[in-house]
This record gives structure tokens, C-alpha cells and sequence, in this order.
């Protein structure tokens, strides 16, 4: 069974990072961006029986930073 | 006083650290490797260095902070052990939730490499004691990462408590009201982006760094 976490920076939470790309992307002369935030994707293979809670265990000890970042799991069943 | 040096794959300011502990302290720190999942017998004082460790994967200081070493070190600090983290070893004690806020990429997204003026908030503290308040250091910086970042009231309850022990006295990275380092709610545990064992004899450029680690020294032995 396959997991994808996507984790992304708080709202509020200052994203360098997105503002540097947002610039590029008007350089390009993309018009009608108004914002980006840059996240990360994860993606774990894992054992058949591992549980929701495992998952979120695995976010809030390792994979996210909560101080400044949220997670959002999505389980890829037959993946 | 005894000291010891966490050594985590990457770090590159372990040496620096233990040559500045080395001429103040008069006695060599041991190096500590983060496999270690307890801390030499009866240690005084605990650095974590600067560095990139483990290439600065996932988070800056994530890999780190939940290595075996920190759980002795985790122990250590709430006995009341004083531990400094410098520039990665702050980040280390953020992602261990040793201080509160994180540190992101700087604000300007360039690495920044340079000697910063920054004033001393308060110099009552273990590490600090070495310092008049208000008064003017420079220390050199060398990050990526070190946008210090946390909510308005962890910033208003570090201020009211005179945890913010340094400030930069000009633009650096963007940190939330300019915060260069901060103590914990005992005051037992700093962690700072600059580098004071970078600047401990005058053939370094500057030796403001040497009277953190000599207050600190004359703290632990009173």
C-alpha cells in the first residue's frame, strides 16, 4: 500500500521560497498569478496493515514540522 | 568543567567548538557521535555545533533532532545541564522542541556569509554573563536557514521573559523581530545562528566570542 503526504507552509507562514518562484513565473511573463506556496510531496510505500494513526504519527514525529507546516495524507489503495 | 561536542554526520563546526571550549576551559570536550544514546559521565555543558547534518534532508536539523544522542541530551537539559546550539545546533534544538519557533529559509532565499552586528538583550543569563546589556558584538553568520519564525505570542512570551538573549542590530534574514538567539523557559539551553567560536582571539577577526564561553565557565564553576 502506497501513502502520499503533502506538506505544506501554515497560512500566515512566510514562503520565500513561493515568492521567488512567483517571480520567475511573472518573468516568464505568466500574467494572473496571484500567489505560490511551495510544499513537499511524500511518498511511502508501506505494509498493508498500517493504520491511519501510524501515519499521522509518522507526520507529527518526522515528516512535518508543526510549528510551521501542516500535513494532508492521502492513502493510495490497490497502489 | 567537563564539556562534550555532539558530533552528527555533517557537522562542520565541531572542531571549531571544541578548540574554543578547549583555550577557555583549559581541558579538551568529548566528542560525542549521535549514535551514542548516553552522554559521557558528569558533564557540565553540552555544544551542539554548526554544520549541514545529514545534508540538511527534510528540514534543516530534522534528522538530527531525532537521533540517540538527543534523548540523552533532551534528559541533560531538563537536569538543568546548560546546552548551546550554534547556527545547526539551533536548529537541532528547535526541531527537538528544546526552544520553541523554527528557522526557515533565509528571507532574501541567499546564503549569507558575513560578520553581523548584534546586541546583547539580556546579560543575566548563564551564557551571556560575560556581557553588558545593551551592548554591541559581532559575530560572524554562515546560513541558509535561519529566518527565526513563531506566533505572535511565543515572540511577545520570549520578549516579556528576556529570553531573546541576542537580537541582530541589522538585516541578516528576515527573523521575526530580528532575533539572533534565544534561551529556553529555564535559561539553561541557547541557541544561536551566529558563531561565537569563530571569534575567540584577535587573529580571528574578533574575539567577542570568547566571553560567552568564559562567563560560562566562571557561571558553572561558582
Amino acid at each position: 500500500m502506497k501513502a502520499r503526504v503533502f506538506i505544506t507552509l501554515k497560512s500566515g507562514v512566510l514562503d520565500p521560497q513561493g515568492k521567488a518562484i512567483h517571480h520567475a513565473l511573472e518573468g516568464l511573463g505568466f500574467s494572473g498569478v496571484n500567489d505560490v506556496r511551495a510544499g513537499k510531496l511524500i511518498e511511502l510505500d508501506l505494509a498493508e496493515t498500517t493504520s491511519d494513526s501510524e501515519i499521522e504519527d509518522m507526520c507529527r514525529k518526522l515528516l512535518a514540522n508543526t510549528v510551521i507546516e501542516n500535513f494532508r495524507i492521502e492513502r493510495l489503495e490497490n497502489a | 568543567m567537563k564539556s562534550a561536542v555532539i558530533v552528527f554526520p555533517g557537522s562542520n563546526c565541531d572542531r571549531d567548538l571544541a578548540v574554543a571550549l578547549e583555550q577557555v576551559t583549559g581541558r579538551k570536550p568529548e566528542m560525542v557521535w549521535h549514535k551514542e544514546a548516553e552522554l559521557p559521565l558528569g558533564i557540565d555543558f553540552i555544544g551542539i555545533p554548526g554544520g549541514f547534518s545529514y545534508g540538511d534532508y527534510l528540514r534543516s536539523g530534522a534528522m538530527a533532532a531525532r537521533s540517540p544522542v538527543m534523548g540523552a541530551v533532551k534528559d541533560a537539559a531538563s537536569r538543568g545541564v546548560p546546552v548551546i546550539g550554534i547556527c545547526n545546533g539551533f536548529q537541532v534544538l528547535t526541531e527537538t522542541g528544546l526552544l520553541p519557533g523554527a528557522l526557515m529559509r533565509n528571507a532574501g532565499l541567499s546564503f549569507v556569509c558575513r560578520g553581523v552586528r548584534l546586541k546583547v538583550e539580556n546579560s543575566q543569563s548563564l551564557f551571556t554573563s560575560g556581557y553588558h546589556s545593551g551592548e554591541e558584538i559581532v559575530f560572524p553568520v554562515a546560513h541558509h536557514d535561519g529566518n527565526y519564525q513563531a506566533d505572535e505570542g511565543t515572540l511577545d512570551r520570549l520578549e516579556g521573559e528576556g529570553r531573546v538573549a541576542f537580537r541582530y542590530l541589522e538585516e541578516c534574514n528576515g527573523s521575526a523581530r530580528d532575533i539572533a538567539g534565544i534561551l529556553n523557559d529555564a535559561g539553561n539551553v541557547l541557541g544561536l545562528m551566529p558563531h561565537p567560536e569563530r571569534v575567540i582571539e584577535p587573529a580571528h577577526g574578533g574575539d567577542d566570542g570568547r566571553r560567552l564561553f568564559e562567563g560560562l565557565l566562571e557561571t558553572i564553576a561558582a
